[in-house]
């Protein structure tokens, strides 16, 4: 019974996203619409979140820009994104980074994380 | 032409369009129907046709059960028969079933179902009825209706209809004008975009609307 909405699911699904986890630093690549003509605009940040399931999955990216804190959400499957780059992995301990919030320059940093890569 | 068919809702999920916008979508499993009896003017004083849905085993049922459907060419019973009103039978004389191909993406149908069963509601949840003040001395009182009306002399009772507690849910109702966003002929299966009434696993008609355009 529930076989069509997976299947209607694994449809929405993208292939070739990353893996990335919270705390990591990635950029996007989003299509956007200007002036009728369509160019990519890269969004760099940390992953503050990542929520939901299935199609239905978003992300939240911060980052600092002039100064002022900016958040943006994304669906994760979006036909919009034209591609997710890892930048860097973060180590954090918690699944919601909304701490970072509060916290300004140096104290807003997030240790890299070396991972053991297994061959 | 039939203009329905009847259908299980699913469950709910998401999809994207090209541009990136994403539609919530309830999922309605839709085998063909199956036409069972066809009621006339002559015989039954109106035009109908009753369609069956959940095809099941034969010796599930009783056997009068088995008879109507074998009355009427149909091996496999069903669990579930609907009528539906005809204005005739015009191009239906070959017709044995009904699916979803008689909707496309972009038509607007009427879906029918029985709501979720809410049991003996209060107001709040009933009519939606705002309730009292949570603080400045209010106490025991939160949920309740407020006055029930009165009046000086002539209406010192309750005038019938007034909205109180009682059963909620479990209704017939039928939402217009929904839009169709997907037919998948294989599966069987029609996405509606927004919600339908009812808990996964309820019958449903899909009908095409009865109202013009609505957007």
């Amino acid at each position: 019974m529930k076989k069509l909405i997976a299947d209607i699911e694994a449809k929405q699904l993208k292939d070739g996203i990353p893996e990335f986890r919270v705390g990591d630093t990635i950029k996007v690549f989003m299509k956007i619409v200007e002036g009728g003509k369509e160019r990519i605009q890269p969004y760099e940040g940390i992953v503050i979140m990542r929520k939901g399931g299935g199609a239905a999955e978003t992300f939240t990216v911060r980052k600092v820009s002039f100064g002022v804190g900016v958040e943006r959400k994304f669906p994760l499957n979006s036909p919009r994104i034209e591609k997710i780059e890892l930048i860097k992995s973060g180590k954090v301990r918690r699944a919601k980074l909304y701490y970072l919030r509060e916290l300004k320059g140096k104290a807003a940093k997030i240790k890299e994380k070396t991972r053991r890569r297994t061959a | 032409m039939i203009n329905q068919i009847l259908g299980k809702k699913v469950g709910m999920t998401q999809i994207f369009k090209e541009d990136g916008t994403r539609v919530p979508v309830t999922v309605i499993e839709a085998p063909p129907s199956v036409l069972v009896q066809k009621k006339t003017v002559e015989t039954d004083g109106y035009n109908a046709v009753q369609l069956g849905f959940v095809k099941g085993k034969k010796d599930r049922f009783s056997r009068p059960i088995v008879g109507h459907f074998q009355k009427h060419g149909v091996d496999e019973p069903t669990k579930v028969l609907k009528e539906v009103r005809l204005e005739s039978f015009e191009g239906l004389e070959d017709l044995k079933e009904v699916g979803v191909e008689i909707f496309a993406a972009g038509d607007k149908v009427d879906i029918t179902g029985v709501t979720k069963g809410r049991g003996f509601a209060g107001v709040f949840k009933r009519y939606r009825i705002g309730g009292a003040p949570a603080t400045r001395g209010t106490h025991e009182n939160f949920r309740h209706i407020g006055s029930l009306g009165g009046g000086r002399s002539s209406a010192t009772r309750v005038w019938p209809g007034r909205r109180l507690p009682g059963h909620m849910g479990c209704d017939n109702r039928t939402i217009l004008g929904l839009e169709v966003v997907g037919v998948d002929k294989e599966a069987g299966c029609l996405m509606i975009k927004g919600a339908v009434p009812g808990a996964n696993g309820g019958i449903l008609r899909v009908r095409k609307t009865n109202r013009g355009n609505r957007s």
